[in-house]
């Protein structure tokens, strides 16, 4: 190893004792800077900034001892060894060199081999506490530059994850990012109909991996519920595309929710994450997971059925990621399984359910760590009304779609089985500029048209069922083994859109190849009920929204006949 | 934690035995343990008597040993598991992949 030429402070107030340590130091190669007196000494030492010292411990005007302690007291990050030279001995006044900030001490008379022995392990260890300085500089400056990386990252997280509708009056949540990045999503979407579509998510690990997998799942959350697919399609295109981008052994699990506010009615898919609680009335009900989290199962064994149920005004679902029975306290514990169904147990039926269950745990986390990310929400089951002020950001493109035309669309057979229309057919309508805002309107009559002509028409299935409770269950069990059994059979969509002097008209018609009803009969029965009635309210709502409604072929055929007009002051 | 396996003379099964908390730390162990075995065709079973807790890592990991053992055609058992970890893979629906044997 090549020598290295080191600065060396050589302070001693006897002359002779001084020219010989500067002799000595100067032909072991390194230079030297003399000091007569401790204050000399301090004086050098702040305009040179030697390597190494060598004190004498006793000298006028400022001894050893405070000149170590001085320079210790500098503030300097880099390590300046101190070596006390001294003529005492005993072992106390040694200690007391190193109290003082000394790093070692050498014995008068001084013996150049130990002398150059005491420089060259002085000088090691001045050599690596500059590494490991330079070391601990790097780490900050790599760490600083990846915190800005992720901080800029986030928001472009937050602008795809979180452009939905979180801050709905009926919607309160926790949601507490353990790093910049959060493993849990919550995200919320009006539906065009005016429903609204909930998931809430937790990908394995934190971080970066999970917030790369949260990306593609909130676009086709979003993009999805906004072109008004079924809850069903939303997961099983985010399933098949998570099962793609992640690495075997990665995955999401995840709940779904689909409000129907009109119909008060929801829809619950759960895969992987705890079991979640149905608040309806004075009952609580605990829905367990049934699926395999998003991400593992091959398209073709991914299964969407949903729970079913109904869900009155006021009622309400809570949901959760593991990460609030994970919570520990200070000692330890987790929150678990049994504090928060305690929760529950008698408070079922509390309208502050939500602050009491986070406040609770909150609290019991006290100065404790979450050790996965803490994700709690509550849905409320609102009147459609309520939701009328959450407006969701419906940008339009550049191109202007078409605004005089007609088109036909009809299932046969097989298709009819598993495949929703309406999205394909709302994608067309909302080519359309103008009729982007009103897409809600549309959305609810081509939906209540598809369901009357696919439940009623094909299937042959009664309203009046769905009157109980076990009724509703009974239905959707018809439902699903009559679709199975159906064949030769057809629906088919005919729409046309003119323009007007100020606004347009749409002409929706769809005709099935079912039965049909007693138009008479219905008519009259709809206007006996009124708007108490349990079924048949979907009617009188599109009856509201459309300038003509009319059934012709023995109820197998209706037509709809919707107008818009531009709002004054706008092009 | 610690790993611990038991291979059958003719290599047509092995027993992972996994004792204590399964969780990230155990990556590698695990992947020790049966990677350099047959995968496809091969028997393995997992033994959960001393397994304490799982968590979403350990799912994950238990994903991979089933690639690794020929997808859906693997042939995994899960076997010996407390109450706690048996929740734990309930919650997940694992026992669609996996046999499970209490």
């Amino acid at each position: 190893m090549e020598k290295e030429r080191l600065k060396v402070l050589v302070a001693d107030d006897s002359l002779s004792d001084r020219m010989i340590l500067q002799s000595l130091v100067s032909r072991l190669g390194h230079e030297v800077i003399p000091a007569t007196d401790g204050q000399e000494a301090l004086e050098l030492f702040q305009a040179d900034t030697p390597d190494i010292v060598l004190l004498d411990a006793l000298m006028p005007r400022m001894d050893g001892f405070e000149v170590a302690q001085a320079i210790k007291e500098n503030g300097s990050e880099d390590l300046i060894p101190i070596i006390f030279l001294t003529s005492l001995s005993d072992a106390e006044s040694l200690a007391r060199c190193l109290q003082a900030g000394g790093d070692d001490f050498l014995s008068k008379p001084y013996n150049p081999v130990i002398l150059e022995a005491k420089i060259n392990a002085m000088n090691r260890m001045r050599q690596m506490h500059a590494t490991l300085q330079r070391q601990r500089d790097q780490i900050a400056e790599h760490n600083k530059h990846m915190l800005h990386e992720q901080q800029v990252a986030k928001s472009v997280f937050d602008n795809v994850a979180h452009n939905g509708c979180l801050d709905a009056p009926n919607i309160k949540h926790l949601l507490s990012p353990l790093s910049v990045f959060n493993g849990d999503v919550l995200l919320a979407c009006m539906k065009p109909g005016g429903g609204m579509h909930v998931l809430i998510g937790d990908f394995t690990g934190h971080g970066l991996p999970a917030a790369i997998g949260a990306m593609p799942l909130a676009e086709i959350f979003y993009g999805m519920t906004r072109k008004g697919f079924a809850l069903g399609d939303v997961l099983r295109e985010i399933n098949r595309k998570l099962k793609l981008i992640l690495p075997v052994g990665f995955f999401c699990c995840a709940a779904m929710v689909d409000l129907d506010f009109d119909q008060e009615s929801a829809e619950v898919w759960i895969g992987g994450l705890p079991e979640l609680m149905l608040c309806r009335g004075d009952e609580t009900v605990a829905l367990k997971s049934n699926h395999l989290p998003l991400g593992i199962l091959s398209a073709d064994g991914f299964k969407a059925d949903a729970y079913r149920f109904e869900m009155r005004h006021g009622d309400r679902l809570y949901l959760w990621s593991d990460g609030i029975i994970e919570a520990e306290n200070p000692r330890g514990e987790m929150y678990g399984d049994a504090r928060l169904r305690a929760q529950f147990k008698d408070g079922g039926d509390n309208p502050d359910l939500f602050d009491k269950l986070r406040d609770d745990v909150i609290q019991f986390i006290g100065s404790g760590e979450a050790s996965d990310d803490l994700t709690l929400v509550e849905l409320k089951m609102v009147p459609g009304a309520d939701m009328v002020s959450v407006v969701e950001n419906t940008s339009t493109g550049g191109v202007l779609g078409p605004r005089d035309w007609t088109f036909s669309y009809e299932l046969r057979g097989d298709s009819l089985k598993s495949f929703d229309p309406v999205p394909v057919v709302m994608n067309l309508v909302l080519e359309v500029p103008e009729l982007r805002s009103r897409s809600g309107d549309i959305y609810t009559i081509l939906t209540e048209f598809y369901s009357n002509a696919l439940e009623h028409g094909l299937l042959g299935l009664d309203s009046a069922l769905k009157r109980s409770p076990d009724g509703f269950a009974e239905y959707y069990h018809l439902r699903g083994e009559r679709l199975e059994r159906l064949s030769e059979a057809f629906l088919s969509f005919t729409l046309k859109h003119t323009p007007l002097p100020d606004g347009g008209e749409l002409t929706i018609d769809v005709l099935d190849s079912g039965q049909g009803f007693n138009v008479e009969k219905v008519n009259q029965s709809l206007e006996q009920a009124g708007s108490q009635a349990f079924s048949g309210r979907g009617i009188l709502l599109i009856r509201r929204l459309c300038q003509r409604v009319e059934y012709s072929e023995g109820g197998r055929k209706v037509v709809a006949v919707y107008q818009w007009q531009r709002e004054r002051g706008k092009a | 934690m610690s790993i611990t396996t038991n291979r059958s003379s003719d290599g047509s099964e092995l027993n992972i035995h996994i004792k204590g908390r399964f969780d990230f730390s155990s990556h590698q162990a695990f992947r020790d343990a049966y990677e350099g075995s047959g995968g496809a065709g091969v028997h393995y079973v997992i033994d959960m008597a001393e397994t304490t807790y799982l968590d979403s890592s350990a799912l994950g990991m238990l994903l991979l040993l089933r690639d690794f053992a020929g997808g859906d055609r693997a042939n995994i058992d899960i076997t010996n598991c407390s109450s706690d970890v048996r929740k734990i893979l309930t919650i997940s629906n694992f026992e669609q992949l996996f046999n499970i044997v209490a």
